[in-house]
């Protein structure tokens, strides 16, 4: 059987994939993976399915290794990487030998980074799924000295490739669009809103993230009375005491709180990627201005597979370019000709 | 829906039409939409759906009775809501045990019951501040409906009163135990009997379930 094995495990480990559709009337979320962007620029990159079953990292990685060599990439968050010493660069696909220790560190930039393995982690579904769902008790958090299927490379002689990802690390300006709850804030809070500079608050993870802000207060009237209401990722929630949280893949599916609005999906990534301290400012879109945004799973993958470049070294970057044997053998050039 | 070219859509409903709540529809372009996408093209697939689903006026069509612990140990805040619903901590339970809720939906946690409505002194807000955290089968109230809580998380709801019942069985073949509409009645136990309940794992929490039609 291929394996993954973990030597060492960073705390917020976990397997994910594109999620569990099809489940919010029971209250179960759709789930997956925090950056789903960055399992779509994994699979191009490899060539793979997308919906293939990566390993999340949340801040931190870990150090793995594989019986059997198969290709490899990282994609979201920036983490310093090498196979056994050997550096390897985010967002391009490498091979990774049998025995050989993957070792993956801290986020540099960003917050959740991916490691797919050309394979897919091969773990048991559940309801169709492999991703872990802390909330809802599906999976648990993956540990030191865990050991998880793999499938088999399917293409494991396939040209390196390497992509430029969308920068989705410094926060910026975030495009949200109005919901069923959004006049419950005045036109006056909502200008307010849009005109404060948020920092993302170190309370967060996979379910949502806290916005810190030293503004007045965005109250509605009544907001502790509304009737609980269905919610989704993206959404704004104001909590009782004016404080925003952003929902991500893990929310839960219905709740109480007013919400001022909603993050395009296509901004999303920016707020899960975005580091404890990050700036974020909201801008409101049209309906129409937001649906023109959208796009399909298929397309995404089709633009990101045409972004992909095969990996060429410049001789530039190879640092031991002089420890190559480079020239095979010299020759007085007349060996031919000699009896 | 293959032969109009709208495959590619995934369509999932939410729950629940009942008591003039209010349902929703999640559209997920998980692939191409094939066609415009316009608003006549929603609104076909909207109509398409409710077509599948018939509206009924019958009653519920399960009853469940769960028992449940509401003396202060287990209902830290049952004084609390019931002074806000006007009412004395005994004549809130009598009301409660009284009440047969329906599932109005189902959601924040997985399986997790909107239990609704209970009578108008009920109509409470939430609090302001959150509760960090909750024992599992908490019952919990604001604005006129009763939650059996699942969820790990803080709740502005107040804590009235304690249920071993689990909403959510994820190791089981059906892990979500209620179903929309379903009625439910709490039967209030001393916390003798309850904690006989609780410890008794061959049952869901003393729960029983009457299929009414």
């Amino acid at each position: 059987m291929l394996t993954l094995t973990i030597h060492s495990a960073g705390p917020g480990l976990t397997v994910q994939d594109l999620g569990r559709p099809g489940w919010k009337a029971q209250g179960l979320s759709t789930g997956g993976a925090a950056d789903p962007l960055a399992l779509f620029e994994s699979a191009a990159l490899l060539g793979v399915e997308p919906s293939d079953a990566v390993i999340e990292m949340m801040g931190f990685g870990g150090t793995f290794s594989v019986n059997e060599g198969m290709r490899i990439a990282l994609t979201g968050a920036v983490m310093q990487a090498d196979i056994d010493g050997d550096a390897i660069p985010p967002n391009a696909t490498h091979f990774l030998p049998a025995g050989a220790k993957l070792t993956i560190r801290g986020a540099q930039k960003g917050v959740f980074g991916y490691l797919r393995l050309a394979g897919g982690i091969a773990t048991d579904p559940i309801m169709d799924s492999r991703a872990t769902h802390l909330t809802a008790g599906i999976g648990r958090r993956l540990q030191t000295g865990d050991t998880l299927p793999l499938g088999p490379d399917p293409d494991r002689m396939r040209v390196p490739q390497k992509l430029t990802p969308a920068d989705r690390f410094s926060g910026d300006t975030i495009r949200i669009m109005p919901g069923p709850q959004t006049d419950f804030f005045s036109p006056a809070t909502q200008e307010a809103f849009c005109a404060t500079v948020f920092h993302r608050s170190p309370s967060g993870n996979r379910q949502g993230i806290r916005l810190d802000h030293d503004s007045g207060c965005f109250g509605t009237t009544g907001g502790l009375s509304n009737v609980s209401d269905l919610i989704v990722p993206g959404d704004i929630q104001m909590t009782g005491d004016s404080v925003p949280y952003v929902l991500l893949a893990e929310c839960q599916t219905i709740g109480g709180y007013p919400r001022i609005g909603s993050v395009i999906p296509a901004d999303l990534p920016k707020i899960a990627q975005a580091a404890p301290g990050t700036p974020l400012q909201f801008t409101f879109l049209t309906v129409a201005e937001a649906d023109a945004t959208a796009t399909s799973q298929a397309a995404t993958q089709r633009a990101l597979t045409k972004m992909c470049q095969p990996m060429i070294r410049d001789p530039h970057d190879i640092a031991d370019l002089l420890r190559y044997q480079l020239i095979s053998g010299a020759t007085p050039g007349d060996d031919l000709e000699r009896p | 829906m293959g032969e109009d070219g709208l495959w590619g859509i995934e369509l999932g409903y939410f729950a629940s039409l009942t008591e003039n709540r209010n349902a929703i529809t999640h559209l997920d372009c998980l692939v191409d939409v094939v066609g415009d996408k316009d608003d006549g093209l929603l609104e076909l697939l909207l109509q398409a759906l409710l077509d599948r689903h018939e509206a009924t006026t019958e009653g519920p069509r399960r009853l469940w009775r769960i028992p449940a612990a509401f003396s202060p140990a287990f209902a830290p805040q049952l004084n609390e809501a019931a002074a806000l619903a006007g009412l004395t901590p005994e004549q809130a339970v009598a009301q409660i045990e009284a009440a047969k809720v329906r599932v109005i939906a189902i959601g924040f946690a997985p399986g997790q019951p909107y239990l609704g409505m209970l009578p108008d002194d009920w109509d409470i807000p939430r609090q302001s501040e959150l509760t960090k955290s909750l024992p599992p089968g908490a019952l919990i109230t604001a604005v006129r409906q009763l939650i059996i809580w699942a969820a790990d998380a803080p709740t502005g709801w107040r804590h009235i009163g304690q249920t071993a019942f689990r909403v959510y069985l994820p190791e089981t073949a059906t892990p979500f135990a209620f179903e929309p509409g379903d009625a439910v009645q709490f039967q209030s136990v001393s916390d003798t009997d309850y904690r006989a309940i609780a410890a008794n794992t061959d049952t869901n929490g003393g729960a029983t379930c009457e299929v009414l039609r």
